[in-house]
């Protein structure tokens, strides 16, 4: 018996899923054991117990709703077109089932659903339709084209064929105009459904598998529309590093006893150890400089490493950032004093879009910011090493990777063509510690989670 | 097994009217989330902005059913020593120094170190015993024998690591130490978790959870909140401020009033007793709703079209 009841719940639980909500086996038995307490009868209620046992954060509760309204809302037919088919029935009278559908044995077959149409039976019709959906798999839909090819596969199922033959019998008999305006309603309440079936077990798929595409996508090639949902994803991932770099830099080490702070602490006891003292492991912040190419090339990329870096921004001690395609321009400040959907465009205003000169910018950057490099700092240069065959001054690269930590050289083209044509790169790579390739999102996480895990 | 307090939490009406007769209203969901708290033995982390009485049920909970309310505030660096137990050091050095002489007489008989030593092993850990055991708000909570309310507020400001410490008793409602064993409660408590989204708790934790999110109230339930947080309050003058913080909240604000501001700013006009809200006197005692200078400046030049409308729409409010 709580086999029986349950079914509907498991259900429910792979739609929650598939709109994005995470629950674990544990919740479901915990979903399953409060149900219990608080029954099925009342609707409300059960939103509310769901809710609070499926749902864990905020975003999740708004998906929760959504989908616990569309999953039972969907248990029936509405009856709205039930009510003007009923005075014209006069089959209605007839006690169903007991004439002509005996012979059938199978409920809903031949001449079953034509049986139930013209009694405008809606609440049968849903319970078919329902059973009909099953059959046919139509939990597994993924895509709406797939919407029609369901919709014909349940209808047939629910016994479709028998009626067209019907309403082909005899096209002009009173009962086949009811059959035909029936079926063609029946139609659409089952179109309906498998439309509701789209919604409850695919949208949550397809984002994911949308966002899954984008994070491995080419950050150059991202199409302007999914700009927003870009943002989003990075936002989201810099939110989790943050939170699990972000906060404690200094860690006992519970254990390990610091015999000479405990020793000068117990001075006042003869050295008694009262009070005791546990050696402790800093972690530093990274401080961060950056230097971005928003040059044509590189711009795609270097709107989303800002992106990730400010959201950031709790992790980490201190950034600058630094702009350039010809001279090298400061956009620290643009950066943190402006919502960053703002800033981004002005800072490829101030800076972006012209051709490349990566000896121009390194000078400029001796020339006015070499002080803020010391031995905390790392650098994060972003851009493809293309000088425009310029003097690459390596030389001053060199210097900086003296004063700094360390020199993190992203670089969007791929390691093959590194060094061809008008790429530097080669010469720059040896002075940098990590020289990595970096064009896609998931790269772009990797990258700076290594740094921070490292206290860079 | 049956305790008196158990009884009382039936069903959720009964539930309800429980947290109502200690003057917290509450809306579904959260009667619902006490229900089950105590009948799944889970613990519940309740969300939601400052100041919409995340404590206060807590406190609700506690008068109701005659437990007593063991708080735990929250902190960065808080551990286990501070949460759970801490040996009384103090009290372990005096009574070795007091018991040294009788240690004396006892081990003095015993030819070398080696007997003295077995000798010594079979007196048990006598200052690693609970005597010596400090417990602290978890520890207690657990301990006290007809069931507690455990709160432990803010959990968002504590360290992850922490989080992670937490898990086993909101699991099993015990704990392990190291020195004694583990220690298990009879009547597992009502614990409740307080966040204020600092950061994203871990998913272990939200996992041994019920999440009950409250949010701001709709006017009419926060007219009845003032009914009975503010018994003073005259009907008209009720229906008329709930209506203008209602309209306050729809504003772009840096931080909304909530309700706890309502109930201190129905309290001010009490004490000055108003009967009527009228722009002079709503502009002087704004201060005590809204928290940040540039909110109230926001607020101040479209002060007599809100109230207007606030006193429109008093009315209907039934």
């Amino acid at each position: 018996m709580a086999q029986g009841m349950n079914t509907p719940l498991l259900d429910f639980f792979r739609a929650a899923r598939s709109a994005g909500l995470r629950i674990s086996p544990a919740e479901s038995i915990d979903a399953v054991q409060a149900v219990q307490f608080v029954g099925f009868e009342d609707r409300a209620r059960l939103r509310d117990t769901l809710g609070l046992v499926l749902a864990k954060t905020a975003e999740e509760k708004r998906a929760f709703a959504a989908c616990f309204d569309l999953f039972f809302t969907r248990a029936g037919f509405r009856e709205e077109t039930a009510g003007d088919s009923d005075p014209a029935a006069p089959a209605e009278g007839q006690p169903e089932g007991q004439g002509e559908g005996q012979g059938e044995g199978q409920g809903q077959g031949e001449g079953g659903l034509s049986r139930l149409i013209l009694a405008g039976d809606q609440a049968a019709l849903a319970a078919a339709a329902e059973e009909a959906a099953a059959e046919a798999g139509v939990s597994a839909i993924t895509i709406f084209t797939q919407v029609n090819l369901y919709t014909r596969r349940i209808l047939e199922r629910m016994g479709l064929g028998a009626v067209e033959r019907e309403i082909a019998a005899a096209p002009e008999a009173p009962r086949t105009a009811r059959l035909r305006a029936g079926r063609d309603r029946l139609r659409e309440q089952v179109k309906d459904l498998v439309q509701q079936n789209l919604l409850l077990y695919a949208q949550g798929r397809n984002e994911e598998f949308r966002e899954r595409v984008l994070s491995r996508t080419r950050m150059s090639a991202i199409d302007r529309r999914d700009h927003d949902r870009m943002r989003l994803l990075v936002r989201a991932m810099a939110r989790r590093l943050a939170t699990q770099y972000g906060r404690k830099r200094k860690r006992d080490r519970r254990g390990v006893l610091d015999v000479r702070k405990t020793l000068r602490r117990n001075m006042g006891w003869e050295g008694v150890p009262f009070l005791t003292v546990w050696k402790q492991e800093t972690i530093d912040k990274p401080k961060l400089v950056v230097l971005c190419d928003v040059s044509g090339s590189v711009a795609a990329l270097a709107q989303f490493l800002l992106l990730f870096l400010y959201s950031l921004n709790e992790a980490l001690a201190g950034l600058r950032a630094f702009a350039f395609s010809g001279a090298l321009a400061d956009v620290s400040d643009l950066l943190e004093h402006q919502p960053i959907d703002r800033a981004i465009p002005a800072v490829m205003d101030r800076a972006g879009f012209g051709s490349s000169n990566y000896g121009r910018a390194l000078a400029d950057f001796e020339g006015g910011f070499m002080p803020l490099l010391d031995s905390q700092t790392t650098v994060i240069i972003l851009g493809d090493g293309r000088g425009n065959r310029t003097d690459p001054r390596v030389d001053i690269l060199a210097r900086m990777a003296n004063r700094a930590k360390q020199i993190v050289w992203l670089n969007p083209e791929v390691r093959t063509v590194w060094g061809t044509g008008d790429s530097d790169m080669l010469r720059y790579a040896p002075h940098c510690r990590v020289a990595a390739v970096c064009n896609t999102l998931d790269q772009l996480d990797r990258v700076i989670s290594d740094l921070l895990r490292d206290g860079a | 097994m049956s305790i008196a307090w158990q009884d009382q939490l039936h069903s959720i009406e009964a539930t309800d009217r429980g947290l109502e007769s200690a003057g917290y209203i509450a809306n579904r969901s959260i009667s619902t989330a006490v229900y089950l708290a105590h009948h799944l033995r889970k613990p519940i982390l309740v969300e939601g902005p400052a100041g919409v009485g995340k404590t206060e049920l807590a406190k609700a909970l506690s008068s109701w059913l005659g437990l007593s309310l063991i708080r735990m505030q929250c902190y960065e660096g808080l551990d286990e020593s501070k949460a759970l137990y801490e040996w009384k050091y103090g009290k372990q050095l005096l009574y070795t120094q007091i018991l040294k002489d009788r240690l004396g007489a006892v081990l003095g008989e015993e030819p070398g170190l080696e007997s003295a030593l077995t000798k010594l092993h079979g007196f048990s850990d006598l200052f690693f015993s609970e005597h010596f055991l400090e417990p602290r708000p978890l520890l207690r909570a657990l301990r006290e024998p007809g069931g507690a309310i455990l709160l432990v507020d803010e959990v968002d400001k504590a360290d992850q690591e922490f989080e992670a410490f937490l898990l086993e008793i909101l699991s099993d409602y015990q704990v392990s130490i190291p020195e004694i064993g583990t220690i298990k409660a009879d009547v597992p408590p009502i614990v409740l978790l307080t966040s204020n989204s600092q950061r994203d708790l871990g998913d272990a934790l939200k996992r041994r959870c019920l999440h009950l999110h409250i949010g701001l109230p709709d006017a009419r339930l926060e007219a009845r909140i003032i009914a009975t947080r503010v018994p003073g309050v005259e009907e008209n003058l009720r229906r008329q401020l709930v209506a203008f913080v209602q309209q306050i909240r729809t504003l772009d604000l840096k931080k909304q009033p909530s309700v706890s501001e309502t109930i201190d700013w129905a309290r001010v006009l009490v004490l000055l007793h108003v009967r009527e809200l009228d722009p002079t006197l709503v502009r002087e005692t704004l201060n005590v709703l809204l928290k940040f200078e540039s909110d109230i400046e926001a607020v101040e030049p479209q002060l007599g079209e809100l109230l207007l409308k606030a006193k429109r729409e008093a009315v209907p409010v039934r």
